[in-house]
């Protein structure tokens, strides 16, 4: 069985102009101890869909279908029960390190709180075992350093301590919401090295979002690509960066730079992302898509799967036409 | 090409005085060089792409070539003049043959001028008595220049996406028709699939009007793609200059390996067997410099003489220049 299984999952945000639909309508599963990479660009509903797995949609949004964790369902559920899942189960690591620690709080006291609230076991233990997990995080002087204030560490040493704070109470999966993008190359390259040792040291699961398909290619086993809130194309990552079918995810990766390609012309995805206010009807890519068929702008395609190795893509265009 | 020499930089030094909190009024305020030493020249038609990480003086730099920031010391020789010992009114002159571009689309806007006004606006300041009908016209050639629909005159800034307000600023860029435009990180804050878009016509628009680039950005791969030569900023200094291409295929300094080693490349397969070089630790703090060499504290090849000495930043190979004592 799967660690966790999304299902039909739908985020809808009410708002003054009306309701939008930020998530449609994904599905999709994760194993235990598997990195799962959700890529794309923003506004295609990547953000949305792990906030509503995990009970943190703003108070204007609402979510249905259904998400199983463990074989529990976990959507929607009430305050109480998430909190215990957030913390134990599921946790959490945010793109900008500054802005999710308390400012006014010592890191020492943050972590400790975590495992006293949680465990309940007594401060000092706590504190103990706080200056244990920023070791593995490679905090020099984990000792010393727990006893200082976010601002003094800097931003790569910051993610480290959000880290180190998510793995406390040893979660079975690890949600990381572009958790580099803030950060220089060099210290992505750290932490995206750390995050590769530390879940092989503590075996947990973990859902990348990103829109770095650099990032993707290093660091995952499946990868799935998001675009106006719905699910373009999924599958194992090696095998998706081989043979993209989805006009959108071939786009993608023709519209990246390479550092070790020679200086050929990037080929551009025209027009913009979509307002989500003003969705397309059909297939949320279709405008800007040089492949898109009558039904396109007309029937949502759904998922279907296309080889073996569960790929899935979400088009009407036969593959055979898009190569 | 034309082998002009539009723009020479020679050892120009910017410093900034900085005061620490619990400083009395009396202690001298500590002295941060933000640029040292950096020298470089461009020919027409070049782009020099500038790349570093976070606080290394990439921007510094590109604001004192425009004298947004005062250098200390240093020469920015422009076409012959040097622009550092122009007064105001005369240094007005050359401002409209080099403009620039921000990284922040919107906020380079301003939110209450439509976006015809802010087009227009540098040829209303540089040229005040060109005819209102000619003003319309050139602002409606360089909006269909940049893939601007020209019916959108009247549009306010907070109407357009950040990649259409990135060819806002482009558009005002080029209405005065410059000969060097120095770009600030132009893409960093737009989608994968904007960015692409911008890039292109960066350099359309280059070749299509004989532009000197000055292109700033983190993102290797990016000031690769659009660069002829690259600049390799370390806490303000030089690290290494060479053709892009060389750059990436024979890196001598190692910090570029490092940097290079550090971007990532969407291929799954080179990806997962590529032998990351990972620098230890974070950036020293500017106001404090490590002795002799700047990067020695997180340098794998460092050795006694790099604390002791800075290494000159010569040249190693033709057209390639670095600052290493280990540069074989």
């Amino acid at each position: 069985m799967s660690l966790l299984e999304v299902k039909n999952l739908k985020v809808e945000f009410e708002t003054a102009d009306g309701i939008v639909s930020a998530v449609n309508n994904v599905n999709f599963s994760l194993e235990e101890g598997k990195i799962l990479a959700i890529v794309g660009e923003s506004g295609s509903g990547k953000s949305q869909t792990v906030f509503a797995m995990t009970g943190l949609l703003d108070h204007n949004g609402s979510a249905s279908g259904s998400v199983k964790f463990d074989g529990q369902e976990i959507l929607n559920l009430s305050n109480n029960e998430l909190n215990f899942i957030r913390a134990e189960k599921i946790a959490m690591i945010f793109q900008d390190p500054m802005t999710s620690l308390n400012p006014y709080v010592r890191v020492s006291e943050q972590m400790a709180e975590v495992l006293v609230h949680h465990k309940g076991i007594s401060k000092s233990e706590a504190i103990q075992q706080s200056i244990i997990m920023l070791d593995a995080v490679k905090i020099p002087e984990a000792k010393s350093s727990i006893r200082m204030y976010p601002h003094e560490f800097s931003g790569g040493m910051r993610q480290r301590v959000m880290i180190a704070m998510s793995l406390l109470c040893r979660p079975k999966l690890l949600i990381a919401d572009e958790p580099t993008t803030a950060l220089d190359v060099t210290v992505q390259a750290q932490i995206m090295h750390l995050m590769a040792e530390i879940q092989k040291e503590f075996g947990m699961s973990i859902i990348l979002i990103t829109h770095d398909l650099g990032v993707v290619a290093g660091n995952s086993d499946e990868m799935l690509v998001m675009y106006g809130g719905e699910v373009m194309e999924i599958g194992k990552t090696e095998h998706l960066y081989e043979n993209p079918t989805h006009p959108y995810t071939q786009g993608l990766m023709s519209a990246v730079p390479r550092l070790d390609d020679a200086n050929e012309k990037l080929i551009t995805i025209p027009g913009n992302p979509p307002n989500m206010m003003l969705k397309p009807v059909g297939c949320p890519f279709s405008p800007r898509c040089n492949f898109a068929i009558k039904s396109c702008s007309t029937v949502t395609p759904n998922l279907t799967k296309i080889t073996e190795n569960d790929h899935f893509r979400a088009c009407h265009v036969p593959i055979e036409e898009l190569l | 090409m034309n082998s002009e020499i539009l723009l020479k930089v020679e050892n120009l030094k910017v410093n900034f005085n900085v005061s620490s909190e619990g400083d009395m009024p009396w202690t001298k305020p500590k002295k941060l060089q933000a640029v040292n030493d950096v020298s470089f020249d461009l020919k027409r038609g070049e782009t020099l792409g500038i790349v570093g990480e976070s606080g290394c003086g990439k921007s510094t730099l590109a604001r004192a070539i425009v004298k947004m920031v005062p250098a200390h010391s240093g020469k920015v020789i422009w076409l012959g003049n040097d622009l550092l010992e122009l007064n105001k009114s005369q240094m007005r002159k050359h401002r409209k043959q080099i403009q620039m571009i921000f990284q922040d689309p919107l906020a380079s806007l301003n939110p209450r001028m439509n976006i015809g006004e802010i087009i227009a606006e540098p040829l209303r300041t540089h040229y005040p008595k060109t005819p209102e009908a000619d003003v319309k016209l050139r602002v409606r050639d360089v909006m269909n220049k940049v893939g601007l629909l020209d019916n959108l005159v009247n549009r306010y800034p907070h109407e357009f996406s950040g990649g259409q307000c990135q060819r806002i600023g482009i558009a005002r860029a080029l209405i005065l028709k410059p000969k060097l435009i120095i770009c600030d990180e132009p893409v960093s804050a737009l989608d994968v699939s904007i960015q692409a878009q911008v890039v292109n016509l960066l350099m359309e628009l280059q070749e299509e009007m004989g532009l000197t680039l000055i292109f700033i950005a983190h993102d290797l791969s990016i000031v690769k793609h659009i660069s002829t030569k690259i600049m390799v900023l370390y806490l303000g200094n030089m690290v290494e200059l060479a053709n892009s291409n060389d750059i990436y295929e024979n890196p001598r300094h190692p910090y570029t390996q490092a940097l290079i080693s550090a971007v990532p490349i969407p291929d799954p397969k080179i990806e997962k067997q590529k032998d990351l070089i990972l620098i230890e630790g974070d950036l020293p703090s500017p106001v404090n410099p490590p002795s002799g060499c700047v990067f020695r504290t997180r340098c794998q090849k460092a050795q006694e003489i790099c604390s002791k000495e800075k290494p000159e930043f010569k040249e190693a190979a033709t057209n390639h220049k670095v600052a290493c004592h280990f540069n074989d």
